[in-house]
């Protein structure tokens, strides 16, 4: 199998591990989801919800918090273990994941799960929803900040770019988007199924201040996002290399861990070996 | 039409903080007084209207009431998943107002007519699909649309269309007005239809004399469930005219609710509608109106072909 080559990233900490497992825990009962999606982005989310965004998972509509929208929302098993492990809702809920009677589903609702923030799962509609509620707060003056994560095969869509337009136009600098760019959409590497690139210069481009960073490497992750705005009066775009199904070495920028069904057994003890756990 | 509208929406914007006006790229001058007025709630986003729902709906969620406005097929198929997805599944309180529904834009072509706006919006879980009828009904409901829960499309027709409403008629939305009984058969209208079928059905009472009523079925969802079936109970001949393809519009919305109600006797239902085809020709609204049989004195007659036995 095809694998993405990138510079070494860290090796991943127990608490990256942590998080990792959680996202097991949620596949092992249903035996589907989006491994791949998720594994990539779980230094996002760990960095954010640790770090930087401002909430309180006891009342997760306080309205000057942070919002955080996962635009890429087949991603949401990531999103799913912080919001857990951060208490909006009890841990157990992850062993019902895609169940009939599960709020937690296999794209994240508005109104089912705690902390989230936006029902989401056809790509394209985050930043557009972002970049309304960045104004929103501007126009309430609220210190509230806007973070939408996407997909760097999300990208392909062009409601993405005239979100982008509109972010600029309005001078959003309350707006941050991050790209888990992990580089493989569903049928294979983003570069073969339509080429993003030049994508920091696309961002530059439509008005955006531009960073990139090893999205697994938690130290630099935090430094950057601690940092924001990159600059006053534009919105910023964060694109974070990251490897597909990272953490667990037969998922490992393989296509075929984008989506699963029937994850069998001997996967899982596998999956979960690789995490150190026996 | 389009000048109460947009008027409204001015004064519901000074009265309320919550409301703010979106359009795409609409022509210049588009509600100047409000722009002056309200600027930091008046928003003119260009020819990008996925992108121009998605921000209503961000906006909807902290708290705002935006209106949206541009040319109905722009904001119906477009960007019809938005609409799907951001307003209806999330029930957020955001208010389309569709430009030249129907078939306003006969002059633009079929890329510019609005012939199946409503059903797509009657399909979307959540949605309240309305068709006012004239100027004076539209500023009725644009006071009514404030507060509604969920998200609203609202139709709107060229402007200059006859006044045909009625002050003293209370006006609710999901709550049909009869305007005129009938007991030999009663038209349902909605939108701009309504004042062709009061004057189809005067031509029907004078020259032919044939009883026919008129119900004003400005909202096509939630339908007037009671309205539908107290007129099956009363009339043999129930006729729906409306300026939209056959199916998904308002004769679609009556023979469900016959269908599932099935009263006893069962009236006969005529379907007035433009074809399940793209309208053919260019002209203005009425000419294609005519071109269909959907001006009064067509309706008058297919109605007259579709009476059961007269008593």
């Amino acid at each position: 199998m095809q694998k993405h080559t990138s510079l070494p990233s860290p090796a991943l900490d127990a608490r990256s591990r942590e998080l990792r497992q959680l996202i097991l825990r949620s596949l092992q009962r249903s035996g589907r989801g989006h491994p791949g999606s998720a594994l990539s982005l779980v230094e996002i989310v760990r960095v954010l919800y640790d770090d930087i965004l401002h909430y309180d998972a006891a009342r997760p509509d306080w309205p000057e918090r942070d919002r955080c929208i996962l635009s890429k929302g087949h991603g949401c098993l990531a999103l799913y273990a912080i919001l857990a492990d951060k208490g909006f809702f009890p841990a157990t809920e992850l062993g019902r994941f895609c169940s009939v009677d599960s709020p937690l589903g296999g794209h994240p609702e508005l109104g089912m799960v705690p902390g989230v923030e936006a029902s989401t799962g056809a790509l394209g509609h985050g930043l557009s929803i972002g970049a309304g509620m960045a104004l929103g707060a501007r126009l309430q003056g609220r210190g509230s900040r806007v973070f939408v994560i996407l997909g760097d095969g999300e990208l392909n869509e062009g409601s993405v770019w005239e979100a982008a337009m509109f972010a600029r136009k309005h001078q959003l600098d309350n707006l941050v988007a991050i790209v888990d760019a992990n580089k493989l959409q569903s049928y294979g590497p983003v570069g073969e199924v339509l080429d993003m690139s030049p994508l920091p210069e696309k961002w530059v481009s439509f008005g955006f201040a531009v960073r990139e960073v090893d999205g697994h490497d938690v130290p630099a992750l935090r430094s950057l996002l601690a940092a924001l705005p990159l600059a006053v009066g534009s919105p910023s775009v964060i694109i974070a290399h990251t490897i597909k199904g990272k953490g667990i070495p037969m998922a490992e920028g393989n296509p075929q861990w984008h989506h699963k069904s029937r994850i069998k057994p001997e996967e899982l003890t596998e999956m979960f070996r690789a995490l150190g756990v026996e | 039409m389009r000048k109460a509208c947009h008027n409204m929406i001015h004064e519901l914007a000074r009265r309320d903080r919550r409301v703010l006006f979106l359009g795409s790229d609409l022509g210049p001058g588009t509600l100047d007084a409000m722009k002056k007025e309200i600027p930091d709630r008046f928003f003119m986003e260009g020819v990008a209207e996925q992108n121009l729902i998605g921000v209503a709906a961000g906006l909807a969620l902290e708290g705002f009431i935006p209106y949206v406005n541009t040319i109905a097929t722009f904001l119906t198929r477009r960007c019809l998943e938005q609409v799907t997805l951001d307003l209806c599944l999330q029930h957020l309180p955001v208010r389309l107002i569709g430009n030249g529904g129907g078939l306003v834009y006969a002059p633009q072509g079929p890329t510019h007519m609005a012939v199946e706006d409503l059903g797509l919006m009657r399909l979307q879980p959540d949605m309240t699909v309305v068709a006012p009828t004239d100027a004076e009904e539209m500023k009725r409901l644009m006071v009514q649309s404030l507060d509604w829960p969920g998200p609203i499309y609202i139709r709107m027709g060229k402007g200059g269309d006859p006044v045909v409403s009625r002050p003293e008629d209370p006006f609710v939305i999901g709550r049909g007005i009869h305007l005129r009984p009938g007991r030999d058969a009663v038209i349902i209208a909605t939108g701009v239809m309504v004042s062709r079928a009061l004057k189809a059905a005067e031509l029907l009472d004078e020259e032919e004399g044939v009883n026919c009523g008129v119900l004003n079925m400005h909202t096509l969802k939630p339908i007037d469930t009671e309205a539908v079936l107290l007129l099956a109970r009363e009339t043999p001949l129930l006729v729906t005219l409306e300026e939209h393809v056959r199916s998904g519009g308002l004769g679609s919305a009556v023979g469900d609710t016959l269908l599932d109600a099935a009263p006893n006797p069962m009236p006969r239902l005529l379907r007035l509608s433009l074809p399940d085809a793209f309208p053919k020709g260019y002209g203005s609204q009425d000419a294609l109106l005519d071109r269909y049989g959907l001006q009064p004195p067509r309706v008058a007659n297919a109605i007259l072909d579709h009476l059961p036995t007269r008593h």
